[in-house]
C-alpha cells in the first residue's frame, strides 16, 4: 500500500494521511491508491502539512507498517528514547520498529 | 572571554526579528516551503526525523556559565528536556517547534549567542582546541584568532553562497586536539626561530564521503595577515570550486584535483592581489579581542594553604588519571566531565545537567566551560585542592564517568534515531559496545571509537582508531568497521576491515579487536600503536577468522 507522511509545519511532529485529515500514529494511514501527488499538493498548499512524501507500507496485523525503518522510526520516536516516543508506557512499542 | 560589543549585539538582535517574521510569513502562508527553507538553514533550522533541529552555534567550543545556564533552560523551556553536544563543538535541540524558534533565538541573544551560519553553503562555527588558554604545551591562546575569524566569516557577503559549507579549526599546540587536519582550512599558530608567530595554513581536509588530510601550503603566514590569506584561499575555492556536483563541490576535491602546488600558486597569487588593498582587520580590533582573553585571576601558590590534591578516594583517583590535563598555571588543573556515562547516549545531557555544569563553570572555573568535538565538556581552570568537592557533585549528578579516551568515550553522530539523512542507528551501538567492554577499558587504555550513521561522517569515523560508519542494506542497518584511523599531528584515516555486520555482529567484532590488542600489545603501546605495528591483514584475521 502507499501512504502519505509529513510533518506539522507548527510543531514538526510527524504526520500521517487518514484519508480526512493528518494522524500523529502511523495505525490511522490509508492507502492513497494513485493519488499521492493531488492529496500531496492540496495538503502542502493549505499548510496542513509540510515536506509530505509518499512510502510503500504494508498491513500487519491490522496495523500499518511503513516498508523502510526509517519511516518506522519516525511512526514511533527514537528507538533510544522510549520516554519520549508516541508509547512511552509500552515497552513492547518498539518490537516492529527494527 | 569575548563578550559583544554594541554591534555584535545590534546584528543579532536584528536577525532575530527578521527572522520572527519570516516564521510569520510562513506560518501565514505568505511565503512557501521552499522559500522558507533556506532562510530557515540559514538560522539553524532544520526538520529532522522527528521535529525541527535548532543547532545552536558555540563560538570555538567556549562558554560562559550564563550561557551554559541558558542552553539548561531552552532545553527545559522549548525542547524535551535534554540537549545534544556535537562534534562541531555545538549543541543541538531536537523537538524544536517552528513557532517556538525566534523566541528561542531572543532568549540566545540575551546571552550573546546565536544559530547563525550553522547551516547552509557558508563558513560555519570556527572550532579550537578545548584546553586553549589553559593548556600547557600551546604557543599562545588561538580563541582571540578563532574569534577574528567568527566576525570576519559571519555574513561575509562574498563568502555566503560557496560550493559548499566550509569548516575551519585553529589551534596553537602542536597536539592537535581538535582534528585541524580534517578541516576545510586548518591553522595551527606557530612561533618561527625568529620567536615570531604566525599562522601554518592546512587546507583541503575533510571526512565525508571523500576523507582527506588536508596538506600544509603554507607553514607560517604572518599574523596580521592571517585573514587576508583566508581570504585568499576561500577566493580560489569560490571561483573554481564545482557547483555542478554535490558531492564534488568540497575544496578537498578542488585542492585534489588541482593539485596542492598549483593550488597554492593560485592562492599565493590571490593573496598578493589582496595585500594591495588592505583587508586586514586593524590591529586595534585583535588587540580588543585578545584582551578578552586575557587569564583569569588566578591564585598564586602561597596565597593558600595547599594546591595539591588528595587521592585518598580511589574513584576520584581514576577520575584525575582519566580525565584531567596539566594546566600551564602551576597549581591548577583542566577538568573534563565526560558526557559517556556507560550505557548513556553520547553528547546527551540534561537540562539539570547543563545547569549544573553551568554552575560549577561558575562556582570552580573562573565562570568558563568548553564544548568538545569529542562531546564531552571541559571545566578548564580548577585549582586543584578543590578538584574533589567539583568530583564529588559530578558524580552525584551523573557526570562523573573516569572514561576520557577510553572505549567508553565513544563519539557517536545522532544517527537515524534523530536524522533525516542516517542509514543506521549510531547511538544503540555506541550503548552497547560501551556497555560490553565496560569493565575492560581501562585496561584497554587509549582507543578512540568513532561512529557515524551514514557517509557524511559527523561521527568523524574515518579518524577513530576504530570507526564504525553505519550503511543501508536493502533497507536494514549494516556496519562497516574501520581500523586505523587518527587525528592529531599524525593524522591517518581508517582502513575498512571488509565485509559489514549486523548491530550485534559489530559490537562482537569491535570487542574481538580488542582481544586481540590486548594479546598483541607491546610494552607502553596503545591500541593504535599495536595496530600500525601489527597491521590490517593479523587484525582482519582476528575479526573474520
Ligand atoms: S553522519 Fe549522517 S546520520 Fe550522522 S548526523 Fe551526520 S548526516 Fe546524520
Amino acid at each position: 500500500m502507499k501512504i502519505l507522511t509529513g510533518n506539522d509545519l507548527k510543531s514538526g511532529a510527524v504526520t500521517w494521511w487518514d484519508g480526512v485529515q493528518w494522524s500523529l500514529h502511523v495505525e490511522d494511514a490509508v492507502d492513497v491508491g494513485d493519488h499521492a501527488d493531488t492529496i500531496l499538493a492540496r495538503e502542502q498548499a493549505a499548510r496542513r502539512v509540510n515536506a509530505a512524501y509518499a512510502i510503500e507500507a504494508v498491513k500487519d496485523e491490522g496495523s500499518v507498517r511503513p516498508a523502510h525503518i526509517k519511516d518506522r522510526i519516525r511512526a514511533l520516536g527514537p528507538t533510544v528514547r522510549p520516554d519520549l516516543t508516541l508509547k512511552p508506557a509500552d515497552p513492547e512499542a518498539g518490537n516492529w520498529v527494527i | 572571554m569575548y563578550r559583544y560589543d554594541t554591534y555584535d549585539q545590534a546584528m543579532v538582535d536584528a536577525r532575530v526579528e527578521e527572522f520572527r517574521d519570516q516564521v510569520r510569513r510562513r506560518l501565514e502562508g505568505h511565503i512557501t516551503e521552499d522559500q522558507f527553507k533556506p532562510l530557515r538553514l540559514m538560522n539553524g533550522l532544520y526538520l529532522q526525523l522527528h521535529a525541527y533541529m535548532l543547532r545552536v552555534a558555540v563560538p570555538y567550543g567556549t562558554l560562559s556559565s550564563a550561557q551554559m545556564r541558558m542552553l539548561g533552560d531552552i532545553a527545559d523551556k522549548y525542547d524535551r528536556g535534554y540537549g545534544h553536544f556535537t562534534t562541531r563543538q555545538n549543541i543541538q535541540y531536537n523537538w524544536i517547534k517552528l513557532e517556538d524558534a525566534p523566541d528561542i533565538l531572543a532568549d540566545l541573544a540575551k546571552v550573546e549567542m546565536h544559530a547563525i551560519q550553522t547551516s547552509g553553503n557558508c563558513i560555519r562555527n570556527t572550532t579550537s582546541d578545548q584546553y586553549a588558554g589553559a593548556a600547557a604545551d600551546e604557543v599562545v591562546d588561538p580563541r582571540p584568532y578563532a574569534e577574528l575569524i567568527r566576525q570576519w566569516s559571519t555574513f561575509h557577503p562574498e563568502f555566503s553562497f560557496l560550493p559548499r559549507k566550509f569548516k575551519m579549526a585553529v589551534i596553537a599546540s602542536d597536539t592537535d586536539r581538535a582534528a585541524m587536519k580534517l578541516h576545510d582550512i586548518g591553522i595551527q599558530i606557530v612561533r618561527n626561530e625568529a620567536g615570531e608567530l604566525g599562522a601554518a595554513f592546512y587546507v583541503g581536509g575533510g571526512m565525508g564521503r571523500t576523507p582527506m588530510i588536508a596538506p600544509c601550503i603554507n607553514p607560517f603566514v604572518p599574523l596580521d595577515q592571517m585573514i587576508t590569506y583566508s581570504e585568499a584561499a576561500l577566493r580560489v575555492y569560490n571561483r573554481h570550486g564545482r557547483r555542478d556536483n554535490k558531492y564534488k563541490a568540497r575544496i578537498k576535491i578542488l585542492v585534489h584535483e588541482l593539485g596542492k602546488d598549483e593550488y597554492t600558486r593560485q592562492v599565493e597569487a590571490e593573496f598578493q592581489h589582496l595585500l594591495g588593498q588592505n583587508i586586514e582587520p586593524p590591529l586595534a580590533e585583535l588587540e580588543r579581542i585578545k584582551a578578552q582573553f586575557a587569564d583569569p585571576p588566578f591564585e598564586k601558590i602561597g596565597t593558600v594553604p595547599t594546591f595539591e590534591i588528595d587521592r585518598s578516594d580511589p574513584d576520584f583517583a581514576l577520575w584525575v588519571d582519566n580525565n584531567c590535563l596539566a594546566h600551564k598555571q602551576s597549581g591548577y588543573i583542566a577538568a573534563t566531565i565526560s558526557l559517556k556515562p556507560i550505557g548513556g547516549i553520547p553528547g546527551d545531557a540534561s537540562g539539570e545537567q547543563i545547569r549544573l555544569m553551568a554552575d560549577l563553570a561558575r562556582d570552580y572555573s573562573f565562570d568558563e566551560c568548553r564544548v568538545t568535538h569529542a562531546q564531552n565538556i571541559v571545566l578548564p581552570h580548577v585549582r586543584k585542592d578543590q578538584l574533589y568537592a567539583l568530583w564529588q557533585q559530578l558524580d552525584a549528578a551523573g557526570l562523573g564517568t573516569p572514561n576520557l579516551d577510553l572505549v567508553g568515550d565513544i563519539i557517536a553522530c545522532p544517527g537515524l534515531d534523530y536524522c533525516s539523512l542516517a542509514n543506521a542507528r549510531s547511538i544503540p551501538v555506541a550503548q552497547k559496545i560501551g556497555q560490553r567492554l565496560a569493565a575492560k577499558q581501562q585496561e584497554i587504555g587509549e582507543l578512540k571509537l568513532k561512529i557515524s550513521g551514514c557517509i557524511n561522517a559527523c561521527g568523524h569515523h574515518h579518524a577513530g582508531h576504530i570507526g564504525i560508519l553505519g550503511v543501508d542494506k536493502k533497507g536494514t542497518e549494516n556496519y562497516q568497521l574501520l581500523l586505523g584511523g587518527c587525528e592529531g599531528a599524525d593524522t591517518s584515516l581508517g582502513q575498512i576491515t571488509g565485509p559489514g555486520f549486523d548491530e550485534d555482529g559489530i559490537v562482537d567484532a569491535v570487542e574481538k579487536a580488542t582481544q586481540f590488542y590486548l594479546a598483541q600489545r607491546g610494552e607502553g603501546e596503545r591500541f593504535l600503536d599495536t595496530y600500525r605495528r601489527v597491521g590490517m591483514p593479523a587484525f582482519k584475521e582476528a575479526i573474520y577468522g
